[in-house]
């Protein structure tokens, strides 16, 4: 890249941690506000431990697919980039189904989300992140429609990577999901 | 069709009537007095479209002077009030109006005067002290100003449409709650401060990432002007305070919209996470504005001193202590909730401690007139009537961090005397002195002074006829937010304090008349040089105004003060040829967007449920253009450079 | 304006501030400052105390601005100009050390004072405290005496001398108790339970208000305290047992409707309404 190309994609790639961050800070909110309501509630009767395990794999493997992709944009490989960055939106698209139909499953047995705070607080988080990996998916679509047209260029190796390490970003929240909300809510830690 | 908007909504007492007629007839005004001068093109291509730093910088200042408008004459009702609503008296608006009003006043100063005043002097000031050409992101920066501005229309159209929230600008639930609250007052709160903060992050996120990215070179962190020093700190704790305010909020839609339980004692939620969270966010904010305003006084003491600042590691040291101190002191807003002794005494303690820094920065400011020469500039006026001020105020906040008095103080008059002290004391004061002392290098030509010494004298008289009684009502048990009152004792201190407020009135009238004057006279005191106040950081060291891409050839540096030292031994800043300058187009897209933020707020405000979803669909067909469409650069060549030259 | 009349205008104006204030201050009621209960009287104690402590702070800082200023204006040919001093170890070592100092002393005092103003400590007394059970509603205060089986909107009497111990609930948006003569406040919120430990070491009557902004009748939200001589809180509590018509949950939801200016209501109670107050807020877990 030449200087001012480096330039803009250092920066874009600098800015696009700093927002990382900051959506982290967000969840971190969200997690915190969690955590405080959780106390009492026996979520066992909520979820099951597989099915999150099973989102987890999920979302795993969609952000390995999607680094992949990224190291091929970086060797501006337009046919190996479209292929991976594909799988990690089928991938993405299985979790994002899985997360929703687990939200419209509790529900359906009437655990909405206006009978308590706890269950508010569950919707609203697990919910964020849904909305969050929708858009992302949206998004990918966007990115990449003019890669079935051109090669790649500078301007794409930059969004592509931005929207990578955001993607994987999404996929480390969902870790710290998998973790406070259904780890640590199935072993009583909560009291 | 129209959601829960009906003609309902256009009916008022006749007081808000006639804000709402001055409102719309101004607006009327204005966009006749364009079309009639032909000004559109030009407004929509050098100004509503500009990417350029420098212009946004301006309509930040305009919007922030707007609100400040406002904001004083809500001030001005709440005072008259106060003056006559004693014993029977009811005053002359009802509890409902005069609760929208300083509710109206704390969100329209804080979110729009303050923040607006303080973004806008960052957005001029800072690209050209670190010898840079633009900010990192010139387009988000573009849109975050129109994310700013149209939350600030959100309280402006309010007060025509519909009413506006009556729980404090703080808005608590359960008060915010749809079951005390139902009406759409906290929802138009809601979305303005929600739209607004977005803005907010973007830009701070963008200065975070042009001061550590653009510096020119030779430019290391300790030889940076302590302005950026203060605007690197501020952006820190924007970027790590606003996502805290935007889930909060969010939560509080969310309880309002769609009957999640937080705040709900009634479900098992608890307002405190509320209450918590704000603060959490909250208290950051306030150094997220005073920081740029101890920034601005450490570039200007040392000009009108002619003498260099004193302790300039000290300096930096103190801003990155408040810093992080400032994290760890947000309980001091409700140590009356009753969060126990040993957790109010830490939190207590803690704000005991940012005082230390604090006051660090005022000797050092202090020490740089000590064997300085000091020029009574208007700017100077503006300094030492803050040093005095803020001291005062600092002094009865270290009071209030202390648990046992805050029991007794807490929530009433001198907690508002306290605050008000800091914040106009502190960053308006600050404001103003920067707004003087820049206000040649993006115009041209100096403020005339007198005038400017006039307004001065009007704000620091009218201020302390409006907030030294304050302090005394607080001590004979006057909470904040009362509509009236039943103690005799009260009313003499109301009254001095209005007379106060027409003060503080005349002395912005003042400042608008040295503005209007100064553009009359300008050719008495045009700025040739660039440089009218002989002074030290890099912003001098180009014309006045700046050309759209700041600096010919980037400048480098060897150490503080590089101009200064510059113009002392006679050698030139600029190294390297004249190149081809790449410049950052002008574009819609932002002001786009930004409307429709407008239009999506206020459809969730009145349920106007498919609007909401036409506009986020128009926001994301402009965010696609944005990525698709345009040109996002064009070149300046270098021989139209050497043509400038 | 010549100068010496600019300077005979400030030093005028700065009297007349300062002989006005004084005056206002003396003819006026200070609750905070003239504290009947020894709760608010530690507590204007401690802001004495602080408040001299950072007067070693304020003084230097207005001596050396006004100071500063006026010697080193800028034709003072007098004034030493050292144009690059901008260090000195001593300087720098006195004002971080010694802000230090006075935070240090401060946070010894703060730590003390919290705990020994800690609204949720019973006092330290050898009477028997009363009991006085207080819900916050809109737009007025219901106050009940579970000892005396008797409850008061908008009016509390107990005799002086005597630790009166509220514990304090909110069927209501949140709000704030506060007496300022007898002490600090405490919040009152649905669903929890605060409490607060005041005693009046005066006869006389003190005025109480919400101290939280609560919704429209926030500012007639405000009642009396009175302390009165054992003798008269006993006849009161009789008298109000004879007047006041029976406050069961029934009639107390009537009560709890929004209502404003609601003058001084007497009430008996025969069962535990506080309890059943708290009971509305309580959310079964999921279990």
């Amino acid at each position: 890249m030449s200087s001012g190309v480096q330039d803009t994609y250092d920066r874009a790639v600098f800015g696009t941690w700093l927002y990382i961050l900051s959506d982290f800070l967000f969840f971190g909110t969200l997690f915190a506000v969690y955590a405080f309501l959780q106390k009492g509630n026996d979520t066992n009767k909520l979820f099951s431990l597989k099915y999150a395990f099973g989102e987890t794999l999920i979302l795993l493997s969609s952000s390995t697919a999607a680094g992949l992709a990224g190291a091929y944009l970086h060797r501006k490989d337009r046919r190996n980039t479209l292929i991976y960055f594909f799988l990690a939106w089928i991938l993405g698209a299985g979790f994002a189904a899985l997360e929703f139909l687990n939200l419209f499953s509790i529900a359906s047995r009437n655990y909405t989300w206006d009978q308590s705070a706890f269950l508010s607080a569950y919707f609203t988080l697990i919910g964020t992140h849904g909305l969050h990996i929708v858009f992302c998916l949206f998004w990918m679509i966007v990115l990449l429609l003019p890669l079935f047209f051109t090669q790649i260029r500078d301007v794409d190796v930059r969004r592509l990577t931005c929207f990578r390490m955001f993607w994987q970003f999404l996929n480390i929240v969902w870790i710290f999901i998998f973790t406070i909300v259904y780890l640590m809510g199935v072993d009583g830690y909560y009291g | 069709m129209l959601g829960r908007l009906g003609l309902e909504a256009l009916k008022h007492d006749w007081i808000e009537y006639m804000a709402g007629v001055s409102i719309v007839g101004g607006g009327l005004f204005i966009l006749v007095i364009i079309t009639y001068f032909k000004l559109w093109k030009v407004l929509w291509k050098d100004w509503i479209t500009s990417v350029d730093h420098k212009k946004i910088g301006i309509m930040y200042i305009v919007v922030a002077f707007l609100m400040l408008i406002k904001g004083l004459i809500d001030a001005i009702m709440m005072r008259a009030q106060q003056a006559i609503a004693v014993g029977a008296s009811h005053g002359y608006l009802g509890e409902d109006h005069y609760q929208q009003i300083f509710t109206a006043h704390g969100a329209a100063m804080i979110f729009f005067v303050a923040m607006g005043a303080i973004f806008g002097i960052i957005n001029l000031i800072l690209p050209l002290q670190i010898g840079a050409r633009d900010v990192a992101f010139p387009f988000l920066n573009n849109l975050s100003f129109w994310l700013f501005a149209s939350g600030g229309f959100m309280i402006i159209v309010s007060l025509v449409i519909g009413v506006f929230a009556g729980t404090g600008w703080t808005c608590y639930p359960p008060l915010a709650l749809p079951k005390y609250n139902p009406g759409v007052g906290v929802d138009y709160w809601l979305w303005s401060v929600q739209i607004s903060g977005i803005g907010s992050l973007l830009s701070g996120i963008n200065f975070l990432v042009t001061i550590l990215k653009m510096r020119c070179p030779g430019m290391r962190l300790m030889r940076m002007p302590v302005f950026v020093w203060s605007v690197l700190a501020t952006v820190v704790l924007v970027f790590v305070a606003f996502p805290i305010l935007t889930a909060n909020l969010g939560l509080l839609f969310t309880d309002r919209l769609f009957s999640t339980r937080f705040f709900d004692a009634a479900y098992g939620g608890n307002p405190m996470i509320y209450v918590n969270l704000f603060w959490a966010w909250g208290h950051p904010e306030v150094y997220i504005l005073i920081l740029p305003t101890f920034g601005m006084f450490s570039e200007i003491v040392p000009v009108f001193s002619r003498k260099r600042l004193f302790g300039y590691a000290s300096m930096v040291w103190a801003i990155l202590a408040i810093l992080v101190l400032s994290f760890i002191v947000w309980l001091h807003h409700f140590f009356t909730m009753g969060g126990g002794p040993k957790v109010n005494a830490f939190f207590g303690i803690m704000t005991m401690v940012i005082a230390i820094p604090t006051g660090v920065k005022i000797f050092n400011w202090l020490f740089t007139m000590f064997r300085g020469k000091v020029q009574f500039s208007s700017p100077m006026h503006w300094f030492l009537g803050f040093v005095i001020l803020f001291t005062i105020g600092g002094v009865a906040g270290v009071m209030l961090a202390l648990p046992g008095i805050d029991f007794q103080l807490h929530n009433s008059l001198f907690l508002v005397a306290h605050f008000h002290t800091v914040i106009i004391g502190g960053v308006l004061f600050g404001f103003f002195a920067g707004f003087t002392f820049w206000f040649p290098k993006f115009t041209g030509f100096t403020l005339d002074e007198k005038l400017g010494k006039r307004a001065f004298w009007c704000w620091l008289i009218g201020f302390l006829l409006a907030f030294m009684p304050l302090y005394l009502l607080g001590f004979m048990g006057a909470t904040r937010r009362l509509n009236r009152y039943d103690v005799a004792d009260w009313q003499p201190l109301f009254i001095i304090a209005f007379i106060g407020v027409w003060f503080v009135f005349a002395g912005v009238g003042l400042q608008f008349l040295q503005i209007f004057r100064s553009v009359l006279t300008r050719k008495e005191r045009i700025d040739t040089t660039g440089d009218p106040w002989d002074a030290r950081n890099l912003e001098w060291s180009t014309t006045s105004p700046p050309p759209v891409y700041n600096f010919a050839t980037i400048p480098s540096v060897e150490g503080r003060d590089a101009f200064w030292e510059s113009k002392k031994t006679g050698k030139p800043l600029s190294q390297g040829p004249l190149e081809d300058i790449v410049m950052p187009k002008n574009t819609a897209c932002g002001f786009i967007i930004g409307f429709l933020s407008f239009v999506f707020s206020f459809a969730m405000v009145w349920y106007i449920f498919w609007l909401a979803i036409a506009s986020l669909v128009g926001i994301l067909a402009a965010v696609i253009y944005r990525v698709y469409g345009e040109e996002h650069e064009y070149v300046i060549p270098k021989e139209e450079l050497e043509k400038r030259l | 304006m010549k100068k010496k009349y600019k300077i005979a205008t400030l030093i005028l104006s700065c009297l007349v501030s300062v002989v006005g204030s004084i005056f206002i201050i003396l003819r006026s009621d200070i609750p905070v400052l003239d504290p009947k209960g020894w709760i608010a009287q530690q507590e204007k104690d401690l802001l004495i105390t602080t408040s001299l402590l950072l007067l070693i702070v304020i003084i230097p800082v207005f001596v050396f601005t006004l100071g500063f200023a006026y010697h080193y204006r800028e034709n003072n040919p007098d004034a030493r100009h050292e144009p690059n001093w901008e260090h000195n170890s001593i300087a720098e070592c006195l004002w971080w050390g010694v802000p230090v100092f006075i935070i240090l002393i401060l946070s010894i005092l703060t730590w003390k004072t919290t705990h020994q103003l800690d609204p949720f400590r019973p006092l330290d007394s050898t009477k028997e405290p009363v009991e006085v059970q207080v819900v916050a509603l809109q737009w007025k205060w219901l106050f009940i005496y579970p000892k005396e089986g008797i409850a008061t909107v908008n009016f509390l009497q107990f005799p002086e001398n005597t630790p009166v111990n509220f514990t304090l609930t909110g069927d209501a948006p949140m709000n704030s108790f506060w007496i300022p003569r007898l002490g600090g406040q405490i919040y009152a919120m649905s669903g929890m339970r605060s409490k607060l430990h005041l005693i009046a070491n005066e006869i006389g009557d003190f005025r109480g208000r919400a101290a939280h902004i609560n919704g429209k009748g926030f500012a007639g939200m405000v009642f009396t305290a009175r302390a009165s001589s054992e003798e008269d809180f006993y006849s009161w509590g009789e008298s109000v047992r004879n007047e006041g018509s029976l406050l069961d949950f029934a009639s107390y939801q009537e009560l709890a409707k929004p209502s404003q200016y609601v003058p001084v209501q007497y009430y008996t109670v025969n069962e535990d309404l506080f309890e059943k107050i708290i009971d509305q807020y309580k959310t079964p877990k999921l279990k």
